[in-house]
């Protein structure tokens, strides 16, 4: 920030010899450790993504043996007929990974890593040693999480909400025992490095802004990464500490969450915990999770729509404002995944009230981004049509949160099919939209080189089509009451008549699955063989697009730019080009905006 | 099979797909060496595509009404409480519908009518109070009324009324299967703890043996109702978390050890009237018509033909439970107070039920 640091920097630059290892493993260069996790978080998203169609082709197909099973699944598909307890895990790994590794570190880390340094005009994170550490926790839990697969009695198998007693007692489930210490540890740690990281960011967006760079010229990026780093320091670590104890009641014999067992024929001894306390904790982290994962995607998001739309966003204040209210929300709502464990039902009606509050904010967001394209000049690059995609399935999701916040509703579509539909729709997709939206617009920043726009539009068109064939109908078979995370309906002839659509719903699974294979090619091939980028390709406003293409430590030759005005002066009047960047200086006579 | 070839298909249309790109860009000329950004061409080809998928998105709307419409349990609800709860669902589903179909036309509307083009020029348009005033206003008048009428849907439902003498029912779940404890003559449950299930005594949901209430408790494995008497469960589960689910009674609650959760309701139609609903009888036709193709493909194979089907009320299984979690099912049979009278007699009661060695 001072004048100091930055001649210290750029002092440092000619000085510095990297090797191999400290450029490209232990590197502790903000831009560098965004394509690690980047990259890191492609793969886990792979596999993931893998899980889940194998889980699809299972409910399409239940009784037909399937040469990709037998494959991919070895000894828990013998014949190529998957087992049961395989397919619980494939429910539990495939969310925790989506949600964790690919939405929070893979969509977060990547994006607050890359954007908060140069976005706010600083040299580097505040800590870039501490960074480096957080990425390569990451990594390890990685490693540990998917390893899992690997070991005798399968991995964790008890749903990604690990609930107790099931993911407990290994004599309850093969994959509570070592699959699940692995799941444990893993996420341990995996807590852990999301903590470091968030506090980075804290500190980075608080202390390390350039000159004139005032909290309200801030991008609504850096907003959103600022945020959700505060909503996970504050709610990451009550997910360590249940983890924790959980660790204590199934190796040391305490009972947090235990009591009143009997299983296999004999009594356990634990006494006087509840399972419910466990879910308290769990989901005083689920809940606000589903904001880490969201709010980073909108601040993507809001950037690219007015850069493409070359308007203003609309309602800057109110956007920064619903961001704050969402994230104060998130902490206070998350007994609505509890309705029906058995908590007071009085608890129900608060969590009620507090859950369809959200809805407001979430409700300005939508109509604010609409406004935004009103009347715009819009710019249909790859990165646009994800981030309209991403309003679209936001409200098309959003829109079902409304019958599932609503405690007596409820109570019929609690665990269904409909669940799956709306958070996949409101969380996943949309998340994952904001994720590609980011990528395609910073990949220039990230890699010099530009995708291709031709498979990014089919990619778009394709991946949006089956997103909607696969969830749109799910609502209906939630509806008619199909339970979630069934091996297989074929025990409820009552459910005979929902087997066509699963099946279709499965196609249009596989064929959105296999597009992303388009979408991969261009991003690995890109890498080394793309067209070479231009240092502001989208006319962009914001300050990364000042710093030159080549990477270099310390983001800008000389001194850091200087900010004179907001980020968002699309189409100004009183200016011949339709962008006017940052670190321009008011012309004479020329107001700044009082947003 | 099928999943192979679905999926040898795929690549091929990807394989397609991406030779056509190549030769698309080996006709195209390289001299603009920022030719991955958008130009006026990408743009009303995608604008038009807008305009597309905002019909694709009506199209799957429209087609999922009509085709799964019967689907969802928004009518023929089994229970007093049912009827409200359909209701609510309906208001909540127009809702919904509205905002869905506006919001989705001017988004993808104004994505194509606001398409780019070279030399035209966006309108400068930061910030209106009024607009966003309006559209913070109408979502708190609109939630005001559907949490105003969930929460009085859900104090009715939840606050059970003990002074109409329900019938009181102990629902016991263990992996992986469902049992029903009555009160007996007294309509009281004896006490009970998992500490004191003794497997040798056929006491196998730890009941206690010395309580004068248990000694008439009745255990079954069917789930027999009176129809228009108030029930309330007692839930227990032995092992892990399980969860109660009674889709058609709208009913559902978590079975959580260490602890007694409730439910009560009011069943409103036996078995066999709901059987004779034109909507249950078209249901059971198609799933029978259902059921006659697969069982000729399966005695194709030489394997048993399935065994048609007929409506009964189900128990299932909600919550994550286990390897055998997708078959925990229990029947649920709601009949008239004498079909239920006669049955319950015809049921052993505990301490008849023990084995003394």
């Amino acid at each position: 920030m001072s004048a100091n640091a930055d001649t210290h920097d750029a002092h440092d630059d000619h000085h510095h010899k990297e090797t191999f290892v400290t450029k490209y493993i232990f590197s502790q260069d903000h831009k560098m450790i965004a394509k690690q996790y980047l990259i890191t978080g492609t793969i886990m998203g792979v596999i993931g993504v893998i899980m889940s169609l194998m889980m699809r082709m299972q409910i399409a197909w239940p009784e037909e043996p399937n040469v990709i099973f037998e494959a991919l699944l070895g000894k828990w598909a013998p014949d190529g007929v998957m087992d049961a307890d395989i397919y619980l895990a494939l429910v539990t790994i495939h969310g925790t990974i989506m949600v964790f590794f690919v939405l929070t570190a893979g969509l977060s880390g990547t994006f607050s890593n890359l954007l908060i340094p140069l976005q706010i005009g600083a040299r580097d994170m505040a800590s870039g040693f501490l960074n480096m550490v957080s990425y390569w926790l990451f990594f390890i839990s990685s490693i540990i999480m998917v390893s899992s697969f690997f070991v005798e009695a399968g991995p964790a198998a008890a749903g990604w909400t690990i609930y107790p007693p099931l993911s407990a007692l290994p004599l309850a489930q093969g994959g509570s025992g070592m699959g699940m210490t692995l799941w444990l540890v893993s996420m341990a740690i995996f807590i852990a490095s999301s903590l470091l990281g968030s506090l980075n960011y804290v500190v980075t967006v608080i202390n390390l802004r350039t000159k004139g760079m005032s909290m309200t010229r801030l991008p609504l990026t850096i907003w959103a990464f600022f945020v959700t780093a505060i909503i996970g320091i504050v709610s990451f670590p009550v997910l360590l500490s249940a983890a924790l104890l959980l660790i204590m009641d199934r190796s040391f014999g305490t009972s947090f969450f235990l009591s009143d067992i009997f299983i296999q024929g004999e009594v356990l001894h634990y006494q006087g915990g509840s399972p419910v306390l466990f879910e308290h904790l769990f989901w005083f982290l689920g809940h606000p999770e589903v904001y880490i994962v969201i709010l980073p995607a909108m601040g993507l998001v809001s950037e690219i729509m007015a850069t493409n739309s070359r308007k203003p966003i609309f309602g800057y204040r109110a956007m920064i404002t619903s961001i704050l209210a969402i994230a104060f929300l998130s902490t206070i709502v998350w007994g609505h995944h509890m309705f029906i464990s058995g908590m007071n039902p009085f608890l129900g009606s608060v969590f009620t009230f507090t859950t369809l509050l959200i809805a407001i904010p979430s409700a300005v967001k939508a109509f604010n981004w609409i406004t935004t394209i009103w009347k715009g000049n819009i710019q249909m690059n790859p990165a646009m049509l994800f981030s309209i995609g991403f309003v679209s399935t936001f409200i098309t999701g959003g829109l079902t949160g409304i019958i599932l916040g609503d405690s007596a509703l409820d109570i019929n579509v609690h665990d269904t099919y409909f669940v799956i539909a709306h958070f996949h729709l409101v969380m996943g997709i949309s998340a994952l939209y904001g994720m590609f939206a980011g990528i395609y617009h910073w990949y220039p920043k990230m890699f010099g080189r530009m995708l291709n726009k031709k498979l990014g539009y089919i990619h778009f068109w394709i991946t949006a089509i089956c997103a909607y064939g696969v969830f749109f109908p799910m609502h209906f078979i939630g509806m008619a009451g199909l339970p979630r995370r069934y091996y297989t309906n074929s025990n409820f002839p009552l459910f005979d008549d929902l087997a066509d659509t699963n099946q279709i719903i499965t196609i249009f699974a596989l064929i959105g699955g296999a597009i992303q294979l388009i979408y991969l090619w261009n991003f690995f091939y890109s890498i080394f063989y793309g067209k070479p980028a231009v240092q502001n390709p989208w006319r962009s406003t914001t300050l990364e697009w000042t710093a030159p293409v080549k990477h270099i430590h310390g983001n800008w030759e000389g001194d850091l730019p200087h900010v004179h005005r907001w980020s968002y002066d699309y189409s100004k009047p009183g200016h011949d080009e339709d962008f006017v960047m940052q670190n321009v200086p008011l012309k004479e006579g020329e107001e700044e905006l009082q947003h | 099979m099928t999943a192979l070839l679905s999926i040898l298909v795929l690549v091929f249309i990807l394989v397609a797909i991406w030779q056509m790109v190549k030769i698309f860009d080996l006709t195209q000329s390289d001299s603009d060496l920022n030719n991955q950004v958008a130009n006026d061409k990408d743009n009303k080809i995608n604008g038009y595509l807008m305009l597309g998928f905002l019909a694709f998105i009506y199209i799957i709307t429209i087609w999922s009404f009509v085709a799964l419409g019967e689907f969802p349990l928004m009518s023929n609800s089994a229970s007093e409480h049912g009827p409200g709860v359909d209701s609510l669902m309906i208001i909540s589903m127009i809702v919904i519908f509205i905002v869905q179909t506006i919001t989705q036309f001017l988004l993808h509307y104004f994505a194509f009518k606001y398409r780019g083009e070279k030399g035209k020029k966006a309108l400068f348009y930061a910030d209106n109070n009024k607009l966003e005033a309006i559209w913070t206003i109408i979502p708190v008048i609109v939630l005001a009324v559907l949490i105003i009428q969930g929460l009085f849907t859900w104090t009715s439902i939840m606050n059970v009324n003990e002074d109409n003498d329900p019938l009181i029912v102990e629902l016991y779940a263990q992996q992986f299967n469902w049992k029903a404890r009555y009160g007996g003559g007294d309509n009281t449950l004896g006490k009970a703890n998992v500490r004191l299930i003794d497997i040798n005594r056929n006491n196998t949901l730890g009941v206690d043996e010395a309580d004068p209430n248990a000694q008439d408790d009745v255990i079954t494995t069917e789930l027999h109702l009176p129809v228009g008497r108030p029930v309330l469960f007692k839930m227990r589960s032995q092992d892990v978390l399980h969860s109660a689910y009674m889709p058609h009674f709208r009913a559902q609650m978590n079975c959580v050890p260490g602890m007694i959760t409730q439910f009560g309701f009011t069943p409103s139609v036996t078995t066999v009237d709901m059987r004779e609903t034109p909507e249950m009888k078209e249901k059971v036709q198609n799933i029978n018509k259902i059921r006659v193709k697969k069982s000729k493909a399966l005695m194709a194979n030489n394997e048993e033909a399935l065994e048609p089907y007929t409506f009964d009320y189900l128990l299932l299984c909600n919550k994550i439970c286990g390897k055998s979690h997708y078959n925990m099912q229990m029947k649920i049979i709601v009949e008239t107070q004498e079909e239920y009278d006669a049955w319950i007699k015809t049921q052993k009661a505990f301490k008849n039920s023990l084995i003394n060695n």
